[in-house]
């Protein structure tokens, strides 16, 4: 399992054992791991003493947690009043269309994962889209392909360097 | 200089007093030039998704590399939204106050140049007022400023959020070192009273109210009592709370520590919403600071008071903005409501009495103790005191952030502050209140912007999102977009809410597809008013609102849907059809070329036509159209 340098014991450890640090704890494995496993939930639920089938109620409840993992690239596409009334759905549309997934799912080969959110603030752009940490102002179908078709070039290229060396 | 050894960023000193607040404050003054050249970058979340941070880092690579002519070495300061975050990236150059206006990283050189070494001003970066044509020079001249009224935003986009010195420079914690050591914990309860405010978040309860519930619930079931804050911004286009949190998190700090004093609160919570991480980074750097300057923590200023808080990070759940629902996730658990007859200032976060106000409530604080409720309730209107904060977005030109006196008539905030909807057409409607709000027409543009005249238009003020809409919008789109979102939202609890708006949408669904009768619209309206009547709590309960407010001034809409089969705004898929105008389509392929589907045919330089049956309607041609050729009808 990727660890991003952070070993589960010590994300376990940073919070009191108490049941109202479910939510921290979950937190802090979802942005080390990018989900939840079940070894990790198991800890977690152990750590702050509450049943399993809480510990899943909670992760199933709150949109932000992940039972599986995600793809290599999270593509993000802002559904909020604004960006809905200037053609966010169209993009999302577009964007199942051409992964061939639908939204909140992650491709097979595990390149892209699909979310929509509702508003991240930035109505004055409206459409946005979010490609991993990168915000895409007045998106528009044709500039995320172009931005995809990018993504895959350059990871490419990295991957082929990585086999040279 | 006495104490000039203090460096005042970096080594931390306990305050022990008001007066050492004050000698520090003095101290901050004295040491910084108010001529001091200074390039202001907006950091807010607007500037900075279209690209703020690559302009603040030209700016300190080009005056390291250029190593400035001027006589000081400018100051580079990032600070909250300026609130024009459509006219974004901003940068202002103090001290003259410069404003310039979508700023590139490739503009940085000739700033540097021509306004910090040369002193003159770069022309085309410079707003120009669209009526007369003529050039703006600094930030107060905009018309989109002028009407303005900052109480709550007072400091935001001035102040460097994450240096508490901006903050005490600023008069920050003023009212809180007055509080504790003039005025009595009731005191401060009276003059919030007296103030008039009520509650930013929604349902515009009075604060002073609440907090004197409070305290009579205290009397009854003694100690502890937590103080919360409610960042759970949750209302989709609405970001007031957001660029507050971000921009300037002490002021939402030092109210909570206000509340918490007039309450006896040692213990309190900031539950914001995860989908804002720069806000819960500058609240947390506002903690740890205040906390080291003995403004947060044990036995604040030395006044024998203590009381601390902590962040609760949301995880996803629009529910959790509503008050019952938001104690739950903070112990813990998925965030359900209970019943309302409950009241959360006696059995509130661990069954304990709580007060729970929204960020903008808790930012209104410090002015009304600093400067007077006397002062305060003379802003705004009768019953609807102060300012407001709005997130105006949409179909109009100036689309950002603005706060204003309550009671502002909505066609001065569309028309004169948001310059009117872009190519000069009146607005449709103006969405209010976000998913529990409503939708007020265009003929009721004179009604003014305050709890009790928006609640009597059908619709109500919610946190302040302020949705213009246009003729290209469609109001049955719109509602059933709103509903939509709260059905994937409602937590389940309740079956009205369950089950009640998921029927609501599918009838809106066949609406949009241009089934249904006069019947069906009546049939929603009234399990519309039963969902009103049934539901649990205030999700449900005002979930029909953008419903029965549509139906109530656009019915004429919903009967083109469904006895026309036709969508006059040319949004419902079903309803419409893509066509190109072989007068002005020039035969450029480009539209061809990008049809997902390849139903668009036709020869080079000759008018292409598409294959209405295969037509998914995704607009990407009309999108991809250089020459507006593509049409919907």
């Amino acid at each position: 399992m990727e660890n991003f340098g952070v070993q589960i014991d010590e994300i376990i450890e940073r919070y009191p054992d108490k049941p109202e640090y479910l939510i921290f704890l979950l937190q802090d494995i979802q942005s080390s791991y990018g989900y939840i496993s079940p070894e990790a939930m198991q800890l977690a639920c152990d750590r702050t003493g509450v049943p399993l089938t809480q510990g899943y109620s909670v992760a199933t409840f709150y949109q932000s947690f992940r039972l599986d993992p995600s793809g290599e690239h999270e593509i993000r596409v802002c559904l909020g009043t604004a960006c809905h009334l200037k053609g966010g759905q169209r993009l999302v549309e577009d964007l199942e269309r051409r992964l061939n997934i639908k939204a909140g799912e992650t491709t097979a080969d595990m390149r892209y994962t699909l979310n929509t959110v509702n508003c991240v603030g930035a109505c004055a752009l409206s459409p946005v889209a979010i490609i991993d940490d990168e915000y895409h102002p007045n998106a528009t179908a044709r500039k995320l392909e172009k931005r995809l078709n990018a993504l895959d070039q350059t990871d490419a290229a990295d991957e082929k360097e990585a086999g040279h060396a | 200089m006495h104490n000039s050894a203090i460096a005042v960023k970096t080594e931390p000193v306990r305050l022990q007093s008001a007066e050492e607040l004050n000698a520090l404050r003095d101290r901050i003054i004295a040491e910084r030039d108010p001529q001091r050249l200074e390039v202001v970058v907006c950091h807010g979340t607007g500037c900075l998704a279209s690209g703020s941070a690559k302009v603040s880092q030209a700016f300190r690579d080009a005056l390291e590399t250029a190593g400035i002519q001027a006589k000081v070495m400018p100051g580079i300061k990032t600070t909250g939204c300026h609130g024009l975050c459509s006219r974004g990236p901003l940068v202002v150059i103090r001290p003259q106050g410069l404003f310039y206006q979508r700023v590139q990283p490739k503009d940085v050189a000739e700033i540097v140049q021509r306004t910090l070494i040369e002193g003159q001003a770069v022309d085309r970066l410079l707003y120009r007022n669209p009526d007369t044509g003529d050039l703006v020079f600094t930030q107060d001249d905009i018309p989109f400023y002028k009407l303005q009224e900052r109480v709550v935003l007072r400091n935001v986009g001035k102040i460097d959020p994450t240096d508490i010195s901006d903050t005490i420079e600023a008069g920050g914690y003023q009212a809180l070192a007055k509080a504790l050591t003039t005025m009595t914990p009731e005191q401060v309860v009276a003059e919030i009273e007296k103030s008039g405010l009520r509650g930013r978040g929604g349902a515009g309860f009075s604060t002073g109210r609440k907090w004197r519930s409070a305290l009579s619930a205290i009397k009854k079931k003694g100690r502890p009592v937590y103080v919360v804050v409610n960042g759970d911004e949750g209302d989709p286009g609405a970001f007031m709370d957001c660029a507050v949190m971000e921009g300037d998190p002490h002021a939402v700090l030092e109210g909570l520590i206000i509340g918490a004093y007039a309450l006896g609160a040692e213990n309190g919570y900031l539950y914001v919403r995860a989908e804002y991480p720069l806000a819960i980074r500058h609240l947390e750097i506002a903690m740890a600071q205040a906390r080291a300057y003995g403004l947060l923590g044990e036995n604040i200023l030395n006044s024998g008071f203590s009381f601390d808080a902590r962040i609760n990070r949301g995880a996803g759940a629009f529910v959790c903005g509503e008050s019952t629902a938001l104690f739950t996730s903070i112990e813990g658990k998925p965030g359900n409501p209970r019943p309302k007859y409950i009241r959360s200032v006696e059995e509130g976060l661990w069954g304990r009495p709580t007060v729970l106000n929204n960020v903008e409530t808790w930012a209104n604080v410090p002015p009304i103790i600093a400067r007077g409720a006397d002062w305060y309730n003379q802003i705004g209107v009768p019953h609807s005191t102060g300012t407001k904060v709005f997130s105006l977005v949409g179909k109009v030109n100036n689309v950002g952030l603005v706060e204003v006196p309550m009671g502002l008539p909505l066609s001065t905030l569309v028309e004169k502050i948001g310059g009117g909807v872009p190519n000069g057409k009146p607005f449709k409607a103006v969405q209010t209140g976000g998913p529990s709000g409503g939708c007020i027409p265009y003929h009721l543009k004179d009604t003014p912007v305050d709890y009790d005249s928006l609640v009597a238009a059908g619709s109500m003020m919610g946190s302040g999102g302020m949705i213009v809409m246009d003729d290209s919008d469609c109001v049955v789109d719109v509602a059933r977009y709103f509903l939509h979102f709260l059905e994937e939202e409602s937590c389940g609890k309740c079956l009205p809410c369950r089950l009640g708006l998921t029927r609501m949408r599918e009838i809106l669904d066949s609406f949009s597809k241009g089934v249904g009768s006069e019947q069906d619209i009546a049939d929603l309206t009234s399990l519309a008013q039963a969902i009103q009547d049934g539901a649990l709590c205030a999700l449900g309960a005002s979930a029909p609102n953008p419903v029965l407010t549509t139906i109530r001034y656009f019915k004429e809409e919903y009967l083109a849907h469904v006895q026309d089969h036709r969508c006059p705004a040319g949004v419902c898929k079903d309803l419409i059809t893509y066509a190109i105008d072989p007068a002005l389509c020039t035969g450029c392929m480009t539209c061809a070329r990008q049809c997902p589907v390849q139903c668009i045919s036709g020869k080079k330089k000759q008018p292409h036509v598409i294959d209405a049956e295969k037509c998914l309607r995704c607009g990407i041609c009309k999108e991809s159209c250089k020459f507006g050729a593509v049409l919907i009808s």
